[in-house]
């Protein structure tokens, strides 16, 4: 194949058109569902009982937002997503590079074995049905401390994978410098060990972060009923009669819940990114 | 240096360097106090407490009768699993769990895959557009899903376009049709996803130096060329993350079937989940726990070959 003038003319075309075609993408894939929520946050009642693209006839975002902020009690759904997702992540991080570090430097069978129990939890689905039994015998059933223990007993294992990996990456002699100073395996852990995990930390605590803020499914059988989280108040207010067909008020509770995620990740966007990728492909 | 086995081993001194032959169970002992397994006990105990016990009771709950309905629980042996698989439910969710998995592990992998090939080099439009395909992926999948319900139902905005380009109107129910929905779920929750994987497929595309595809190019490697011998077989990594993470997130998956279908048209798209939260949700908790043990067993089966198969492809190919 003679390819070298055809190529080379591909190659320019393929320059000119990319971009057209990335933008013309982004426009469809993602400009046209973002539109809908925006347009249809905007709108008055009837105008948002059939959701279209057209443009609302007067802008009203604002009142849409303030009124699904009083009527939907969303700043208590606020906080209590707030309430178990602060201490999940901070449980979750601590003991999961604790348990890393040593699983990582600790090169035998048995701790291999306990290795693969602990990361085991990436693969296989939590038992939600009799978590709530479980949590029930123990009276935590319906309270935040249960919500937090099992989203802990979920994600641990993927802190562990994370982190693992990366310590095997830190050479050891950083550590022994501080052991020769006489610090015991605790010392050395956080004053050394901890700071250079701030990486992986960082990654792990954004992909813990958009799990748990969002997730619904586990909420609804661990807390459903008995504490509000932001997923769980939007599925109620989309499911309860009174609001059904209410676009308007169920789009506005999508960007209200969304903002937060989307200003983090629209300030630290390309720590995020390389965050994510930098775990997955080593 | 002591080199007998049983001789404690002053906390001060150095490690014994890794070129010394005898004494590995001298440098275990010092790991052993350097690094001590207590470190493991509190992550242990959560996972214990909250992850394998709730999965050892699966295997005892599914074989009684516990319900809402009664306060007593009696074990009743197969009585539940024999229930599910006469009435056609099990192996109903089991199927539509299983093609929603592999459409939504093809269609996430294929969308990322373009994508990332796409939006490969780093000028600024793409720079942008790689993070408008992100914002997906930070939404609720909840949030997704109600956008879907409202974008395609059937007087809806996505008929209302293809109405304007046909120039007649069009009223498909893309959440209506009992064949064809689970397919269209399917892709919103690739649509959902897909900016994660074209990062993964970026991330793998730029491992590879800019120097060695210069070097095939002046052997006169075609770009076609290029991509299949050199770049492609370092994307496995990738596609491993990738295939893997889509199969068992959707496996799992619950919040946008739930937001656009609720498992309908006549519980088309009723996966292991939906039923699950359906049954919960009736008080039928025994039969929740038998699909809760099945889904544990669907993954558990489906995923160590998947993950050991595309590791080993990677071996062979590196």
């Amino acid at each position: 194949m003679n390819a070298s003038p055809n190529g080379l003319s591909d190659a320019r075309i393929w320059t000119r058109l990319q971009p057209v075609v990335a933008t013309a993408l982004v426009a469809a894939l993602i400009g046209i569902p973002l539109w809908l929520v925006v347009a249809t946050a905007g709108k008055s009642q009837s105008e948002a009982i059939k959701p279209d693209l057209s443009p609302p006839t007067d802008w009203r975002l604002l009142e849409n937002l303030t009124q699904i902020w009083t009527d939907a009690k969303v700043p208590a759904a606020f906080l209590g997503s707030l309430l178990i997702l602060v201490p999940t992540v901070a449980g979750v991080l601590v003991c999961g590079s604790m348990a890393a570090w040593v699983l990582a430097r600790r090169a035998t069978r048995f701790t291999a074995f306990l290795y693969a129990i602990a990361i085991s939890g990436i693969v296989l689905p939590p038992a939600v049905v009799t978590v709530v039994l479980l949590l029930r015998q123990l009276g935590l059933a319906g309270t935040a401390v249960g919500m937090i223990g099992v989203y802990m007993g979920i994600y641990l294992s993927t802190v562990v994978f994370f982190v693992t990996g990366f310590v095997r990456t830190i050479p050891v002699s950083l550590e022994e410098a501080a052991r020769i100073d006489g610090a015991g395996p605790l010392l050395v852990f956080r004053r050394v060990v901890l700071p250079l995990l701030r990486p992986v930390l960082a990654t792990a605590t954004i992909l813990i972060c958009l799990y748990v803020w969002n997730d619904v499914f586990y909420a609804f059988f661990v807390v459903g009923g008995r504490l509000d989280t932001l997923p769980l108040n939007l599925f109620r207010v989309a499911s309860a009669g009174l609001y059904l067909n209410n676009w308007h008020l169920i789009f506005a509770y999508v960007i209200l819940m969304s903002l937060p995620l989307i200003v983090v990740f629209a300030v630290a966007q390309r720590k995020i990114i390389s965050g994510i990728t930098s775990g997955a492909v080593k | 240096m002591p080199t007998a086995v049983d001789t404690p081993v002053p906390d001060r001194t150095l490690p014994r360097p890794p070129s010394a032959g005898a004494g590995r169970s001298a440098t275990r002992a010092i790991t052993r106090r350097t690094h001590p397994l207590w470190f493991l006990a509190p992550a242990f105990a959560i996972l214990l407490v909250f992850f394998f016990l709730p999965t050892l009771f699966n295997f005892i709950y599914a074989f009684t009768d516990w319900s809402g309905f009664k306060a007593a629980i009696n074990p009743v042996g197969f009585d539940n699993f024999t229930d599910l698989a006469s009435n056609g439910t099990l192996f109903r969710a089991l199927r539509i769990t299983i093609v929603y998995a592999v459409l939504v592990a093809v269609f996430q992998n294929l969308f990322g895959f373009l994508l990332a090939v796409l939006l490969e080099r780093d000028t600024r439009l793409n720079r942008l557009a790689r993070v408008f395909f992100l914002i997906p992926v930070l939404m609720s999948a909840l949030a997704v899903g109600y956008v879907f319900q409202a974008l395609l139902k059937p007087d809806g905005g996505l008929n209302a376009l293809i109405g304007t380009v046909l120039s007649r109107p069009f009223d498909y129910g893309w959440l209506a049709d009992n064949t064809w929905t689970i397919v269209v779920v399917a892709l919103i929750h690739s649509w959902k996803w897909m900016g994660l994987s074209m990062l993964i497929y970026l991330a793998g595309l730029k491992t590879i130096p800019d120097d060695v595809i210069e070097a095939a190019r002046i052997d006169g490697a075609t770009r076609w060329r290029t991509f299949w011998a050199i770049r492609s077989p370092l994307l496995a990594p990738a596609v491993t993350f990738n295939v893997a993470t889509a199969l068992l997130g959707s496996m799992n998956g619950f919040d946008i079937v739930q937001a656009t279908t609720g498992g309908g048209p006549a519980r088309t798209t009723e996966i292991l989940n939906i039923f699950i939260y359906r049954t919960f949700g009736q008080g039928l908790f025994a039969q929740a726990t038998t699909m809760s043990l099945i889904l544990f067993l669907l993954v558990a089966l489906m995923a160590f070959p998947v993950i050991h198969l595309l590791r080993k492809r990677e071996e062979v190919l590196s």
